[in-house]
């Protein structure tokens, strides 16, 4: 069977200070989840996920760390460099939850643009995510020689321009920033809204699907390993996680008479209401179908329900050998069992030698 | 009663892509790695640094229609190293350049907000602006901004900032903004409460005219770079002079130029180290580039140890792109050349002799002097040292001046406060809601 890949949200809304995500942070690190995400959006009061993530980094040592990044009124270019410095702070551990803003009152905020319609919002989205996978590699690993004879710090036959031209944006490159250690660091999509799906399965390491059965995920899944491979991918390299929001207050098992261990529907998505056992048993079971590649847990007591998903859900889980008890690994990548991306202008060179 | 010394401000700057850095050193490391940034920043801190300063690249140097690769190339991007930095200093203040034309005013505000809030109060921005296109292609923008836009975009800018920053209640309840002038046109509300500083400490670099009034009118602390007492006391005078029409005092603008140090056991001996370290940072490679970026032609067939070449700059060349000029290249051309047949120097040496940044070279009780006296006489509140190597390069320093002017009562042996703001003397700005 498949490794179970696990994240879980550890967002605290109007907490500007560090401390209570570091806390979340480390104890999901303590039950070696794969990595953590922190939402962001302009449109309501928090702080910036990315600077948040970088402030947790250096206290932490193996957990992912994927802060939301919005790609419709940010600059490719600093948004590529804050991603690829984030993978450099944390040794390896950056991820991106990329996301659109769709509101006429986002777009306010800036006046650069007028609001538009998801579809191109999330096309844009992926010319981004092209254009940073572009920049991430324009230069290659070993670019930096010290060459004390020749005098040259660089070989800048190893760092290549970008030349992205999209539909609403350019860049030239090449990065200011070298390649990060993960190569590329690990994007991530909620695939759940139809718009997104395609830039998902184009360029997303790991995309989530809200779905109330392990049968809809499966299929959400099929779904989208299906676009991958359409556009030229191995569709093994798209993991798919199910993302559910969890309420685990009360006792040891679910707490609603009927409700069986499996997630509601609700206004905002499938949902939760249970027991941290019954969690595992519904967690088990659907990976054990091979439904999905992970979860993606949302609490909704940020701090009651991860300290219960840590030590109950994801202990039980651990005890009957379905999740990793420690990290082999120190990247987020290597949690992943994704391969660090060979980069396309060292590959050329490669060929042509 | 003997009056307490005026005290002396001290920051450090990470040795960024430029010739100071001496890369092919051994004992320097990487300028990528957060290890480096990390060891630099607690080196600071000892010394009871009120901050560390980090620069900003938005476009690799070219030099011949090629990058540029003598220097150190690539780094990472301020704000994260910066937050990350929180991490691991407890006191020291946090600043970054960043550049006010290739971003937005809510963005920005947003992301300085979140450093102040995540390092309890230890934030900086130090205001940059970028007027070429060149540079423009790495960004949605592109190069648009001529030289008169610069400032007056950068100043509304910073006071979009302000308004965003000031929008939440002191007791911490979000009010709508609106800004509508000549750039910018927002409204909305903002995403974070008010930050401990109230607002980030705000440094803003530049000598021009319109940079030394934007200085007066709306920046806490200005990075400067004058080679002599002489000069750093006319300028001291000029822009201090300029505060009291925006009814600002003295004291709420520091001047701190960037300067650099060569410590030794004996005078010789310093100024020998200083002299290896300038041969170092300036190449024969280098010397003949940098004469290229003034004249502006190709002159790789000139011997770096021969004379200057005695043909004209090209005043329009593009030979080098993402890189200030130094000036008038006719004027700079003239000056070298009366230099270097006045004293006999070689292409290398001129480079080596008037590229020098201010330096205090010397033992350290003489440095120690010489930093006491700059600042006793109004030649600049304090310094932004600058040294040649990284992680490294600020040891001898703090462990061995930083003594020294503490026992001549004109540097602080604890930091009194918590935050960048407090180190600095400056009063948190008053809630303009």
């Amino acid at each position: 069977m498949p490794s179970l890949h696990l994240a879980v949200a550890i967002d605290r809304p109007d907490t500007h200070d560090a401390a209570p995500y570091l806390e979340s942070a480390l104890l999901a690190e303590h039950g070696a989840l794969d990595f953590v995400t922190l939402h962001d959006s302009f449109a309501r009061p928090g702080p910036d996920a990315l600077a948040v993530a970088a402030r947790i980094a250096p206290r932490t040592a193996r957990i992912g760390l994927v802060p939301t990044v919005t790609t419709t009124h940010t600059e490719p270019f600093h948004v590529q460099a804050a991603v690829a410095t984030l993978d450099w702070v944390s040794h390896g551990r950056a991820g991106w939850a990329l996301d659109v803003s769709a509101t006429e009152a986002e777009a306010r905020l800036f006046g650069r643009r007028r609001a538009a319609p998801r579809e191109e919002l999330w096309q844009e989205a992926g010319d981004v995510a092209e254009a940073a996978a572009l920049l991430w590699d324009s230069w290659e690993d070993d670019a930096e020689i010290r060459d004390v004879a020749t005098g040259r710090f660089i070989d800048r036959d190893k760092l290549h321009y970008a030349d992205f031209a999209g539909r609403t944006f350019s860049v030239r490159g090449p990065s200011i920033v070298p390649r990060p250690p993960q190569g590329h660091p690990v994007r991530v999509v909620d695939a759940t809204a139809p718009q997104a799906r395609e830039t998902a399965a184009r360029y997303a390491d790991v995309a989530l699907v809200r779905a109330a059965s392990a049968e809809r995920a499966d299929a959400a899944r099929a779904e989208l390993r299906g676009l991958a491979a359409r556009y030229g991918r191995d569709p093994h390299t798209l993991l798919v996680f199910a993302a559910l929001d969890v309420d685990l207050g009360g006792g040891e098992h679910a707490a609603e008479p009927g409700h069986g261990g499996g997630p509601l529907p609700t206004a905002e998505g499938p949902a939760y209401r249970g027991g941290p056992v019954d969690l595992a048993e519904l967690i088990a079971d659907w990976h054990r179908a091979g439904a999905v590649d992970g979860f993606h847990l949302t609490p909704a007591e940020p701090r009651r329900d991860l300290e219960r998903l840590v030590n109950g859900t994801v202990a039980l889980l651990q005890h009957r050998g379905l999740f990793r008890t420690f990290y082999p690994g120190s990247t987020l990548r290597e949690h992943l069992g994704l391969a660090r991306p060979v980069n396309r202008y060292a590959a050329l060179t490669g060929e042509s030698a | 009663m003997t009056q307490r010394p005026k005290q002396i401000h001290l920051a450090a700057h990470f040795p960024g892509v430029n010739s100071t850095t001496v890369w092919s050193d051994p004992a320097s490391g990487s300028h990528i790695d957060f290890s480096s940034f990390a060891s630099l920043a607690r080196t600071a801190e000892r010394g009871l640094f009120d901050f560390f300063f980090l620069a900003e690249g938005l476009r690799l140097r070219e030099h011949k229609g090629r990058i540029h690769d003598l220097d150190v190339v690539g780094r990472p991007e301020s704000l994260t190293v910066l937050s990350a930095l929180a991490a691991v200093t407890e006191r020291l203040g946090l600043a970054g350049t960043v550049n006010a034309t290739f971003n937005e005013p809510f963005e920005l505000a947003r992301r300085f907000a979140a450093l102040d809030h995540l390092s309890a109060g230890r934030a900086a921005w130090n205001v940059v602006t970028t007027s070429d296109a060149f540079t423009g292609e790495n960004f949605r923008r592109g190069g648009y901004l001529d030289r008169a836009d610069r400032y007056t975009r950068a100043a509304e800018f910073l006071t979009t900032a302000r308004e965003l920053w000031d929008s939440w209640t002191p007791d911490g309840r979000p009010q709508p903004f609106a800004h509508h002038g000549r750039h910018f046109s927002v409204e909305g509300e903002f995403t974070a409460p008010r930050s401990p500083q109230g607002h980030p400490v705000v440094i803003q670099a530049g000598d021009s005219p319109e940079g030394r009034e934007f200085a007066a009118s709306a920046a806490d602390v200005i990075f400067t770079r004058h080679g002599t007492p002489e000069a750093g006391r006319a300028f001291y005078a000029d822009v201090k002079g300029r505060l009291a029409k925006y009814g600002r005092s003295a004291d709420d603008l520091k001047i701190m130029p960037g300067v650099t140090f060569v410590l030794g056991d004996t005078a010789a001996e310093a100024q020998e180290k200083a002299t290896e370290i300038r041969r170092k940072q300036v190449s024969p490679q280098n010397a003949i580039l940098a004469l290229e970026q003034v004249w502006g032609v190709d002159l790789s067939a000139y011997d770096p140890d021969g004379p200057l070449p005695d043909i004209d700059p090209d005043p329009d060349s593009e030979l080098v792109q993402g890189r200030v000029k130094i000036g008038d290249p006719f004027a700079v051309a003239a000056k070298w050349r009366a230099l270097s047949e006045a004293k006999g120097l070689s292409i290398r040496q001129t480079v080596i002799e008037t590229t020098a940044r201010q330096s205090f070279i010397g033992t350290p009780d003489r440095v120690a002097a010489d930093l006491t006296e700059f600042v006793r006489t109004d030649a600049a509140d304090g310094f932004i040292l600058v040294p040649h190597l990284t992680p490294g390069g600020l040891d001898d320093f703090v462990d061995r001046v930083v003594p020294l002017l503490q026992e001549r009562g004109a540097y602080r042996t604890a930091y009194e406060g918590t935050t960048l703001r407090s180190h600095l003397g400056l009063r948190e700005p008053v809630w303009k809601g």
